[in-house]
């Protein structure tokens, strides 16, 4: 994409869904969203299994993981997922976030939000989240990294 | 209960015949009991019902494993894990429900069905929907030619039941693909070309889905699109015809919900289906509730009943486009299989927005003014889009504008 990021420098994301996770919708919207604020896109598609999704991060380091589920198993699926990557000794500690629809309920309950956070994620954005805030995250994390060249604040 | 379930097909036929249209839910619980619960609300729902076990999705991509686990963590699943649960269990789940005036369909959604296959089979249940492009491409990464072998063992597995003195039922999800933006031409070529398979594999009673789209009046033609070229390919076997209300971004206000579905059950009868599978008001949020299910069904049969045919509708070139996909198709090969295989791989069949890798991807398409979904590029298919196709670039909004057409129509006409 010819397109210059908003904000700092152009972020090498990842969009993947969890190993359980048919819906793609929802990855192809992500991907032209991420796009169009400039940032490169690598789309993994549906069914994503942890040990591919690891692998693909060893082969092309990412400046950013963003898995996005809505089947309803999203919040067990997405602790496996984080722990595969969190535990891996030869990943480093790139940002991950996780949105969609992450249980059955449709809502966003805070405690599942709490256990993902608490497990390794970045950002958690569940059932009903807007992406003004999603947008907010990558615009700070490109300009952190274009000024400070670090993930983390 | 013991012995085969009587068949799916003919009980369908035969209500339909009798100048009901059957309604379906699409309802599936981790819990036995609340399964048993919601299989026992369908059938007293004041409507001509068929029950569903809708399978989870740890079943569906053949990871039992996490299924076992979340039946023992009590995680909430997305549906019964039918492979899991003991095949007694099952049978429990079914016993005094199944049977002549209730037949139970098995829905999952995998390329690899060999374990649900069975769990059904164990359980006494002969009826199931799927189909080797429908059940690959949208349900996640499997090769097309593993689940062309896949559902052709499934298919033969089915039909050996006969020998038992059952009728298995088949039913094509390949009216569905993707839920949404697939033009009709596309959706019907795929249901025929899955609906043939099932027979050269074996099965004698089939039935062929098409989900509502955009537009009424160019559902009705698909219908009977659907219906000529059935006619056409699947002489001498038992079939009848499925919509599903609408498949994609569900209108979000209960009264949008509600009017979207009682269209598609008026779509249903005016194209002659003996069935329809309902969504509910809870289709925008979450997992529905056995009420929120009942309801549906109910508004469902309300709006069937009173539902008059209508004139037949236009015609506009889908059954050419239909035929000339189908036969794109046949072909490449004398095996249904092997001829679905390369015509993905030639891109002679090519759904749009779809990331499974055996897709092309070079098709799109669009909505126009009146809602009618059409091409934008047909890649190599062998069909053209009217007037050359256009070559808009997708952006998030476009997508998303086509993504929300009828959610946005049908929640601004919902009173406030
Ligand atoms: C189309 C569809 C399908 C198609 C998908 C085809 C495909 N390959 O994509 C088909 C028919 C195959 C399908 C299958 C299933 N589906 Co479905 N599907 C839908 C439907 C109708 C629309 C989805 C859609 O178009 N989304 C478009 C995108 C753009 O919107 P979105 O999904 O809402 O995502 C937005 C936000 O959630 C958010 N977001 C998403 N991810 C992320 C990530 C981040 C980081 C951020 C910031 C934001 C974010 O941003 C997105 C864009 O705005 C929804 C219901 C609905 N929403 O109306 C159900 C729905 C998602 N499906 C559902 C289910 C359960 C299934 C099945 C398991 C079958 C079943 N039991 O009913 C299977 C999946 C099998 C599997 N292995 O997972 C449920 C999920 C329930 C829940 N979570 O509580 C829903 C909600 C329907 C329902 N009410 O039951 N489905």
């Amino acid at each position: 994409m010819g397109l210059n990021p908003r904000a700092g420098r152009a972020l090498r994301t990842l969009v993947t869904s969890v190993a359980s996770d048919a819906h793609t919708w929802n990855l192809l919207h992500l991907q032209l969203v991420i796009e169009e604020m400039g940032h490169q896109v690598v789309n993994l598609g549906a069914c994503v299994p942890d040990a591919t999704l690891v692998a693909e991060c060893l082969a092309r380091p990412p400046d950013l993981v963003v898995v996005s589920t809505v089947n309803g198993h999203g919040a067990h699926d997405g602790l496996h997922l984080i722990r595969a990557l969190r535990d891996h000794p030869r990943l480093p500690r790139f940002p991950v976030v996780i949105g969609g629809r992450l249980g059955t309920d449709g809502i966003a309950d805070p405690a599942r939000t709490r256990r993902l956070l608490d497990a390794g994620f970045d950002g958690v954005f569940d059932a009903g989240a807007d992406l003004s805030e999603f947008r907010f995250f990558v615009d700070a994390l490109a300009s952190r990294l274009a000024t400070t060249g670090s993930w983390r604040g | 209960m013991s012995g085969p379930a009587p068949g799916f097909g003919a009980t369908v036929v035969r209500a339909h015949r009798a100048g009901g249209l059957v309604v379906q839910p699409r309802m599936g619980f981790g819990d036995p009991v609340v399964m048993r619960t919601g299989l026992a609300a369908t059938r007293a729902a004041r409507a001509i019902t068929a029950g569903t076990i809708t399978v989870d999705s740890y079943t569906r991509t053949g990871d039992l494993a996490a299924a076992r686990r979340a039946l023992h963590s009590g995680q909430s699943l997305n549906g019964y894990p039918i492979a899991t649960h003991d095949p007694a269990t099952t049978r429990l789940v079914l016993t005094g429900l199944l049977g002549e005036d209730f037949p139970v369909q098995v829905r999952h959604g995998s390329a690899c069905p060999r374990d649900i296959v069975e769990g059904m089979i164990a359980a006494g249940l002969t009826a199931t929907e799927g189909g080797p492009v429908s059940y690959c491409l949208p349900y996640g990464r499997t090769d097309l030619a593993c689940a062309v072998r896949n559902w052709a063992a499934c298919a033969e597995r089915l039909a050996e039941l006969r020998g038992a003195g059952a009728e298995p039922h088949l039913e094509t999800f390949g009216g569905c693909m993707m839920g949404q933006l697939c033009p009709p031409g596309l959706l019907i070529a795929l249901s025929v070309l899955e609906g043939m398979f099932f027979v050269r594999h074996g099965l004698r009673s089939v039935s062929l889905s098409y989900a509502q789209q955009t537009n009424a009046e160019q559902d009705r033609e698909a219908l009977s699109v659907l219906r000529r070229l059935a006619e056409e390919r699947l002489g001498g076997v038992d079939w009848h015809v499925v919509v599903y209300s609408y498949m994609g971004l569900f209108p979000r206000t209960r009264s949008g919900a509600e009017a979207l579905l009682a269209e598609a059950a008026r779509l249903a009868v005016a194209g002659g289906a003996a069935r329809l599978v309902v969504k509910t008001t809870a289709e925008a949020y979450r997992i529905p509730t056995i009420a929120e299910n009942v309801r549906a069904l109910e508004t469902a049969a309300r709006a069937a009943a009173t539902a008059d045919p209508g004139p037949p509708p236009a015609e506009t070139g889908l059954y050419e486009e239909a035929r000339l996909l189908v036969e794109g198709v046949c072909e490449l090969d004398d095996d249904l299989g092997r001829a679905l295989v390369k015509a993905f791989r030639l891109g002679r069949l090519d759904v749009p927005y779809c990331l499974h890798p055996d897709n092309a991807r070079r098709s799109a398409s669009f909505l126009d003014g009146a809602g009618r979904l059409r091409w934008a590029a047909t890649g190599r298919m062998p069909i053209r889009p009217e007037g050359g196709g256009t070559s808009r670039p997708l952006t998030a909004a476009g997508l998303l504008d086509g993504l929300s057409y009828l959610r946005r129509k049908y929640d601004e006409a919902a009173p406030a």
